[in-house]
């Protein structure tokens, strides 16, 4: 498998393979169902589930399963150019996403005409924040007690000029050299079943493939630390 | 489920003897716990947290043109957002009336009581000046926002520093903090929520008490002695004795609230 | 192969997805799924073992109302037939004009049951449309006055303790009635607000530590020290 080679040096000094210090932890939001935060380096997410609940508004009600309803949001200081408070295209798309990501783990056939709603708001971003969302998410709907297949991890694989590295930060995302900076978020279930996947760049099919794998790997030191956390939250 | 009509008259039977359900005294805050520093892009930012009630708020700062009637002063806003991740009760969607009322309020409080030195945030006269954003997020609703917010943001602007300014480029430099504090004065606006909940009168109340309170009076003072900004909320008329004495326990409150988040102020 | 001695299943949390035992020792119970000869987690929570069923014990998550039942709830609206009850469960719950005790005038309905008000009752049954109620038997009606407090369904059973150990400690110690609703709705009356915030008190503590071993005792423990501080 070729990575990035010995000589590429990542900005922060990380190897080809590493992702930033992560930290995870559930039960954050006292009302919340279940709630969970979860951070790569200085990306920072937070998530709450309320839910199954009654849908409202009616007509959206799904009289054959539950629904699950996802919505990001960026605090307006959590970049540097301050964001308008309120929904953008990229947080409508980007919530759309989210749900795709954790859809299919969720048992919530059972749950007709009800909904299960995940906030996910982002405190804190230097990139990889949906991943970042996605992560807190999963963690967040376990606790919930919602029933669920397996929980997701998600990772953000980049390519920085020819060399696969894992974890995009912002200074990595806005990479000019060479082929710049490609973007590839990826979301996995801990069998390595790809829920979410999206690209952003230039990349060959091979590439690609490699990266997929990449992706496969540090999905599973994702998944260690959000199992880590939920397990760490009950005291028996 | 919002508070049951029969919790709240246990509510009211127990403060007419002075008593509170976490045990507090009429008068009493929970615990309040200051961060500072809590999201790095913002120039400025602190977490409150009272008893389980929590919010975070952020200052952002820019480089724009003046209002048309201040041509030598910064520009300041104040917004708030009731998060749905932070209650049921809260729902997606433009903020409705609750989360415009809180950053109205928390506005007012700053603005009226000049803790921003605006003056002092002009770079050109009539136009550039710094324009300063305050934005308050709720996290977590156990009652008493409206002060939690008035507390973070006093603590973020004391704490928020000015981003280096390319004049040449007329450009920003996020990220590169000056030394140069946003300038605030010495008198400090701190904003006290007091409510009438049959005939008791309380501070901070929890989720369940603010369920049954029937009037509310916040009030922004200093702990010198000023007000600079007060709405009554709700639908009970209040009597004049009882406005009174709302004002004498937001003034002993506003003391007591201020000495215990002294530390972050310095 | 079958293996001749039964692998043993140790209490242990578990998050969704976690595979608990393989084999065919075991049978799948609430909260898990068998998958090939896997026994997985589909929950998360405290797998336990018994009879050889394995199951997850769910700390979080919604009511699942089961016929007889009993249930605290708040009167939302008042239809012609009935009173609409909210459990604070998202399955819509109805108490038919024919399911109380008493003669009713089609104009008197709020008389018996105006909005706001709290009712003890039992599920009758379960469709599609939701959940009918039932306030015929003995102990069951509007509440009169108490304290609500409310905690998630499925800490219910560790309230109620084996044999109703842990409601009943929290009963002789505090002197109050309880009723403690399958939906998580729990009413407290007592002879003095003090009584009754001490039951509050304690089923917060017992709530919080619920998959702690030695709980009752831990309990009648902490009992003693809040007594001691009066």
């Amino acid at each position: 498998m070729k990575m990035a080679t010995k000589t590429f040096k990542r900005p922060d000094g990380r190897k080809a393979d590493e992702i930033r210090p992560m930290q995870a932890k559930v039960g954050i939001v006292p009302n919340a169902d279940g709630s969970a935060l979860f951070s790569f380096g200085d990306t920072i997410a937070i998530a709450a589930v309320y839910g199954p609940k009654k849908m409202h508004p009616q007509h959206q009600q799904d009289p054959e399963k539950g629904t699950l309803r996802c919505r990001y949001n960026m605090l307006s200081f959590s970049v540097d150019d301050r964001i308008r408070p309120g929904p953008s295209r990229r947080s409508t798309e980007i919530s759309k996403i989210t749900e795709w990501a954790l859809e299919p783990s969720l048992l919530i056939k059972r749950y007709p005409n009800m909904v299960v709603d995940v906030h996910v708001n982002i405190l804190q971003a230097n990139a990889s924040t949906r991943c970042a969302g996605i992560n807190a998410a999963s963690m967040a709907l376990a606790h919930a007690g919602i029933p669920m297949k397996n929980i997701v991890s998600s990772v953000s694989i980049g390519k920085l000029d020819k060399n696969l590295v894992v974890d995009l930060d912002k200074e990595e995302e806005d990479f000019k050299e060479g082929e710049g900076s490609t973007d590839i978020p990826i979301t996995m279930t801990p069998k390595g079943e790809v829920t979410h996947i999206q690209l952003d760049g230039r990349i060959t099919k091979e590439q690609l493939k490699e990266a997929i794998e990449l992706a496969r790997k540090s999905t599973k030191e994702i998944y260690e630390v959000q199992k880590k956390a939920l397990k760490e939250s009950i005291t028996t | 489920m919002e508070t049951t009509r029969i919790t709240g008259e246990r509510i009211k039977e127990y403060l007419e003897k002075g008593k509170r359900f976490d045990g507090r005294k009429p008068e009493e805050f929970r615990e309040i716990s200051v961060e500072t520093g809590v999201s790095k892009k913002a120039e400025g930012s602190a977490r409150v947290k009272i008893g389980k009630t929590e919010v975070i708020v952020g200052v952002k700062l820019n480089v724009t043109e003046p209002y048309p009637d201040s041509p030598n002063k910064g520009n300041l806003m104040v917004t708030s957002e009731l998060l749905p991740l932070s209650s049921g009760r809260f729902e997606y969607g433009p903020p409705r009336f609750p989360a415009i009322e809180l950053g109205r309020l928390i506005d007012r409080a700053i603005r009226e009581s000049k803790f921003i030195q605006l003056e002092k945030l002009c770079i050109k006269e009539g136009e550039k000046v710094w324009g300063v954003f305050i934005d308050i997020y709720s996290i977590n609703d156990d009652g008493n926002l409206i002060d939690a917010a008035g507390l973070g943001a006093i603590i973020a602007l004391k704490t928020a520093k000015l981003p280096e300014y390319d004049e040449k480029n007329e450009k920003v430099i996020y990220g590169k903090l000056t030394n140069k504090k946003v300038p605030v004065s010495k008198e400090i606006p701190i904003v006290v929520t007091t409510h009438k909940i049959g005939d008791g009168i309380i501070v901070d109340p929890t989720i369940e008490e603010e369920d049954v309170s029937e009037a509310r009076i916040t009030v922004g003072g200093s702990v010198e002695g000023s007000l600079f900004s007060i709405q009554k909320g709700k639908s009970k008329e209040i009597t004049i004795e009882d406005f009174n004495k709302i004002l004498d326990v937001s003034e002993k409150t506003r003391k007591k609230v201020f000495s215990s988040i002294e530390k972050s102020l310095k | 192969m079958e293996s001749k001695t039964k692998n043993k299943i140790e209490r242990q949390v578990v998050i969704p997805g976690e595979v608990i035992t393989k084999g065919e020792d075991y049978l799948p119970g609430e909260g898990t799924e068998k998958v090939g000869d896997e026994i997985i987690a589909i929950r998360y929570g405290l797998a336990e073992e018994s009879n050889r069923l394995v199951r997850v014990i769910s700390l979080s998550g919604i009511y699942e109302p089961r016929k007889g039942n009993l249930v605290i709830g708040k009167v939302e609206n008042i239809t012609f037939y009935g009173w609409v009850i909210d459990l604070d469960s998202p399955e819509t719950s109805f108490l038919h004009l024919q399911e109380v005790p008493k003669y009713i005038n089609k104009g008197g309905l709020n008389e018996v049951l105006d909005i706001g008000d709290m009712v003890v009752a039992k599920v009758l049954d379960i469709t599609s449309r939701g959940i009918d109620l039932t306030i015929k038997s003995r102990g069951l009606g509007k509440i009169d006055e108490g304290i609500i407090i409310k905690v998630n369904s499925n800490k219910v059973p560790r309230i109620i303790g084996k044999g109703g150990s842990m409601i009943n400690t929290i009963k002789e110690e505090s002197e109050c009635n309880i009723t403690v609703g399958q939906n998580g709705l729990i009413w407290i009356k007592g002879n003095n607000v003090e009584d009754e915030l001490l039951v509050k008190k304690a089923i917060m503590f017992v709530a919080e530590k619920s998959f702690m071993h030695g709980l009752t005792d831990e309990l009648k423990e902490w009992f003693k020290k809040e007594k001691e501080k009066k």
